[in-house]
């Protein structure tokens, strides 16, 4: 008998455990609900002013409302990307509500009136009309931003070694890295005019410049930081300067570097703007600027939610680059 | 496994020599002497012990004798010759084991002989040194990852790569636990009479000096000046209840001004 019980209680032990593989998927359910309640109000209630895409939007919605119930049931069979999945279902779910009350308040209400705002469709809109436009400006925003990223934290961080190793170079180069860091970018535009060959070579400095100076100033003060028992260790050893500095002051001063580098990316980004500016002729920058002197306020937003999905993507990047180099960390962090 | 390390290192070790040392810091504009004519001759592969009140100014002695620094006045010898710089021969292991947080095991031990470009050469003894210290399954550790013996060993093993002919070492167990300590203290005798250093080691545990040195000189407050020197003849493995042994402890005590009853 104590073996039956035991069997039906076993039994039951591995029903529960089989439930999540076999089981529906609670927040995908609610995420294709709100979804769908998304795409209802925007095909079913009458817009205030037309907008481009509203059939559109309503299809797209409605097409996320069923992959999400396909995926309520499916999820636990997609491994470690259905894991990822279900961990930012709340996320999903919040997402159909806040585009269904996006959609009313702007199209359907006009309580957010044009040219202001946008309603999703707007910006859909945007997309499907104008994405030949949008790549190319992505290019000439990725070419500009990758020359003025790359050399501005390599030479910030050559700098910045220097100033963290150098007392001499301390001495002249802090002062003039103090003044220099809070100088708006703006600020710079005549001058970079008079000395640089082109328009976009000076759009390189900038972007540069708002880059490696976080990261001159987190490396030196990394550099300026190390533990002097390392160097003492390492003199004992055997070790020459240029070891020291190889070897010792710049490993220890890799997570410092990386947090300037992180700063030194959102910088980046927000002086694209402004680098765009002189003279460029394409650039999501550009398409920034001359949108908004048009009042075209959805293709502003629909730029800005490409800049940001690309800088988060960036960061993301970064992160992995970061703990694959500091790895040695883990455990102290 | 004392025997395969004679076998491939040279058992050559240097004498010491300490001639009216004076040594001075500025900080903040006030002068801070911290040793005062200090003079010592320590022989070949001999165990010297120091062994003075925290913050005396030993660990300057050790500083001193690594090169690290060179003495406001008198002079340090190596066999005779003026110390003035750093140098693999002479290796300074401190309380604290300073193992690069972003080096493997491997890769901290390997540093020395990596800085002299002797990796090649002499990488093989890498193997050799971990067995030694009893890290051969850390190898390939970080540092965070270690305990605190084991890293003070790992530490250990970065010296002894080089094959020293003089070892430093400042405090080194003093901030292991006591069992640990214990250990760490024999394996640090084995390796002593196999290798066949000279070691100088700062500490002011008065029983691990009396269970370790040949000889342990006293150290007075600073600025540290010389205030006794005691020779330790009894034989090793030593107990720490022989009755000579505490009999001596008792003089030491006394002459660092703690009273019998302690």
């Amino acid at each position: 008998m104590s073996a039956a019980v035991e069997d039906t209680l076993g039994g039951a032990g591995r029903r529960t455990l089989a439930l999540p593989l076999g089981g529906i998927w609670r927040n995908g359910l609610l995420a294709a609900g709100t979804w769908a309640l998304a795409a209802a109000l925007t095909y079913g209630l009458p817009d205030v002013i037309a907008w481009g895409a509203t059939g559109l939007f309503a299809a797209v919605m409605l097409v996320g409302a069923g992959i999400f119930l396909a995926l309520s049931v499916t999820v636990h069979r997609l491994g470690g990307f259905g894991r990822t999945l279900i961990h930012y279902g709340p996320w999903f779910i919040v997402l159909g509500l806040w585009l269904g009350l996006w959609e009313v308040l702007t199209a359907k209400l006009g309580w957010l009136p044009k040219p202001f705002f946008s309603p999703p469709q707007g910006l859909l809109h945007v997309y499907v009309t104008d994405w030949e436009r949008l790549l190319i400006c992505i290019a000439y925003t990725g070419r500009l931003w990758g020359l003025g990223f790359f050399s501005g934290i390599l030479i910030g961080f050559a700098g910045g070694v220097a100033l963290g190793w150098s007392k001499r170079f301390a001495y002249w180069g802090m002062p003039l890295l103090k003044l220099i860091g809070p100088v708006p970018a703006s600020a710079w535009i005549p001058c970079t005019f008079f000395i640089f060959p082109s328009t976009f070579h000076a759009s390189i400095f900038l972007v540069a410049l708002a880059s490696g100076i976080p990261v001159a100033i987190l490396t030196a003060a990394g550099v300026s930081q190390v533990n002097r028992s390392f160097y003492d260790v390492a003199r004992t050893l055997g070790a020459d300067n240029r070891f020291l500095v190889f070897k010792v002051a710049i490993p220890a001063s890799l997570p410092n570097v990386f947090v300037g580098i992180f700063m030194g990316l959102y910088y980046s980004f927000a002086v694209l703007v402004v680098a765009e500016m002189l003279g460029a002729k394409f650039g999501l920058g550009w398409y920034l600027q001359f949108n908004t002197a048009y009042s075209a306020y959805a293709n502003v937003y629909a730029a800005l939610v490409i800049m940001a999905l690309i800088c988060a993507g960036l960061v993301r990047l970064l992160f992995v680059a970061r703990d694959r180099l500091l790895g040695w960390q883990k455990g102290i962090l | 496994m004392a025997l395969a390390l004679a076998a491939t290192t040279p058992s050559d070790s240097i004498a010491l020599d300490v001639e009216g040392v004076s040594h001075r810091y500025e900080r903040d504009g006030t002068e801070l002497q911290v040793l005062d004519n200090v003079s010592l001759t320590i022989a070949p592969g001999e165990f010297v012990a120091l062994l003075g009140p925290s913050g005396c100014g030993k660990s300057t002695l050790l500083r001193l004798a690594a090169g690290l620094e060179t003495p406001t006045t008198g002079r340090v010898l190596e066999d005779g010759r003026p110390i003035t710089a750093p140098n693999p021969d002479r290796i300074l292991v401190f309380q604290d084991a300073t193992l690069f947080p972003w080096r493997t095991v491997r890769a901290n031990i390997a540093t020395g002989l990596e800085a002299r470009g002797l990796l090649g050469e002499k990488g093989h003894r890498i193997d050799e040194v971990l067995k030694l210290v009893k890290l051969e399954g850390f190898a390939d550790f970080y540092p965070h990852q270690l305990s605190g013996g084991m890293a003070q060993r790992a530490a250990l093993a970065r010296a002894l790569v080089n094959d020293p002919k003089l070892l430093l070492l400042d405090e080194p167990f003093g901030k292991l636990d006591s069992l640990t300590r214990l250990r760490m203290q024999n394996e640090l005798l084995d390796l002593w009479k196999s290798a066949g250093f000279t070691a100088l080691l700062v500490t002011h545990d008065v029983e691990e000096a009396l269970l370790l040195a040949d000889r342990v000189i006293v150290l007075s407050d600073r600025p540290a000046a010389i205030i006794a020197e005691v020779r330790v003849d009894e034989p090793h493995p030593r107990q720490r209840d022989d009755a000579s042994l505490v009999a001596l402890r008792r003089a030491l005590l006394e002459e660092l001004g703690i009273s019998h009853d302690v």
